[in-house]
């Protein structure tokens, strides 16, 4: 499983790095992207899925 | 709370969100209109539109080419464009539309990131704790007056390097900028001429010119854009705008959730058993009673949802309502602390989305950690008692609650 930002819909809320901080991480202006290319490590795939289902923009998607 | 205007009649054609029914409680109200008309209409204010849906709410928050942000707070006096330099605005960036809007914001957007907040957590604390001890052994404490209004007010104060002592301005510049919105043209008029925040804030500038601080007033004096510092009215404008919006709108959340709790005894057991549960409930508060509502002008004539919108017209930009919209939420009026999967809008959409919601967020968890840890126990005093606030910021403004000391 792999977690993409779409840096272009990304306003900052900052939800996915609240709520999955294994797998993205902010920047200074406070832009989301994802780590290790947005590979999930097995185990977190819930936690994938919940980053996606809370951003308020519709930035972040899966690819299986 | 009363209204200089009359009753509202049909909430369709003439709504106020300064009626004291809407002030009480919005949501049938947001209900009905969802389901009749999603875009409302009033000739109140000189002509108001109001979208209800998620959608919709969505929609303009995305369209900065058909509603310009040069005016905020929808008031008597709306502001022409001789009045405002487009596109900075009085209070930039939230007043700025694109492509100034970007640049103002980046500047701010590193002193609110997550590691920035963070930073600011433990001082938090010490002050929730603060005033929970200076209320300690009384049996009605008001988590509005005694507790939610102090903590975004000392937060930001600090940030913005002003006098803590000078608390009871910042209220009373609050309420004149956010509440007292039905007042007539002449009145709202003679408050902009008044000029009486901007001395205030000439005052702060003038002090941090002579002895530079670590501070967000001394940044905003040293930042450059495009290689030059920033105009003195960007400089105050942000400065009213980082005061106006970091106080009020979390203190209205930290009731808001406070007032919540006293009344349901399951979310508070279960959030005073499960304190990890805290950072999904406080979204969930934030979902169900998000403060804010925004405002746009329409920035050229346009029809919208099949409503004829002009240049000029006010649009409420009610992201509450939209958090409510069952269309978009399963349960969308019922309150859920575990709920899972909440897009909710309460920090906006789009390029304006609230610079400062890490620090809100930050603050609404702390506040209620340090509440439940202290009082697991606690409802409402008087329900009667509890007031709101009124305008685009919503809010308990007293909320007295009988509490009970963990053992």
């Amino acid at each position: 499983m792999h977690v993409h930002v779409d840096r272009e819909k990304c306003q900052g809320h900052n939800r996915c790095y609240a709520l999955a901080p294994e797998l993205f991480d902010v920047d200074d202006l406070g832009n989301a992207f994802e780590l290790n290319d947005g590979l999930v490590p097995e185990g977190l795939e819930d936690k994938a899925r919940r980053a996606v289902a809370n951003c308020p923009e519709y930035a972040i998607s899966i690819s299986e | 709370m009363t209204s200089q205007h009359p009753p509202v009649e049909d909430w369709a054609t003439d709504f106020d969100h300064t009626d004291p029914r809407w002030v009480a409680d919005p949501f049938p109200i947001w209900d009905e209109l969802r389901s009749r008309c999603p875009v409302a209409h009033s000739e109140r204010y000189g002509g108001t539109w109001m979208p209800l849906r998620h959608e919709d709410v969505a929609a303009v928050a995305y369209d900065t080419e058909h509603f310009t942000s040069r005016s905020v707070v929808v008031s008597e006096v709306r502001p022409g464009p001789e009045d405002l330099p487009a596109p900075i605005g009085l209070a930039p960036p939230i007043t700025s539309d694109p492509p100034f809007h970007a640049l103002a914001r980046r500047l701010l957007l590193p002193a609110f990131s997550p590691k920035r907040i963070q930073a600011l957590e433990p001082l938090t604390r010490d002050l929730c704790v603060e005033l929970l001890d200076a209320s300690a052994g009384r049996p009605v404490v008001d988590a509005a007056v005694d507790y939610a209004e102090h903590i975004p007010l000392r937060v930001i104060v600090g940030m913005l390097g002003f006098p803590q002592e000078d608390a009871d301005i910042f209220r009373r510049f609050i309420r004149m900028v956010l509440e007292d919105v039905d007042q007539s043209a002449e009145e709202r008029q003679a408050l902009v001429e008044d000029r009486e925040l901007d001395e205030y804030m000439d005052a702060r500038i003038a002090e941090h010119i002579a002895n530079p601080q670590d501070d967000l007033t001394t940044f905003l004096l040293e930042a450059e854009l495009d290689g030059r510092k920033l105009d003195p009215d960007h400089v105050r404008g942000t400065m009213v705008l980082l005061m106006i919006a970091g106080i009020d709108t979390t203190w209205s959340a930290i009731g808001a959730a406070l007032w919540h709790l006293a009344q349901h005894p399951d979310d508070r057991r279960r959030l005073a058993a499960e304190p990890d549960l805290v950072p999904t409930a406080v979204e969930e508060f934030l979902r169900a009673y998000a403060p804010v509502t925004m405002a746009r002008l329409v920035a050229q004539d346009f029809d919208f949802r099949g409503r004829a919108l002009k240049e000029g017209d006010w649009l409420l930009l009610p992201f509450p309502a939209a958090n409510r919209d069952p269309e978009f939420f399963p349960d969308a009026d019922k309150v859920m602390i575990d709920r899972s999967d909440n897009r909710h809008a309460a920090f906006g959409l789009g390029i304006h989305r609230c610079i400062g919601s890490n620090l809100a967020r930050m603050e609404l968890r702390v506040a209620l950690e340090e509440w439940m840890k202290r009082y697991p126990e606690f409802d409402l005093a008087d329900p009667g008692a509890v007031t709101w606030s009124a305008g685009q910021v919503r809010g308990p403004r007293t909320v007295p609650v009988r509490v009970a000391a963990a053992d």
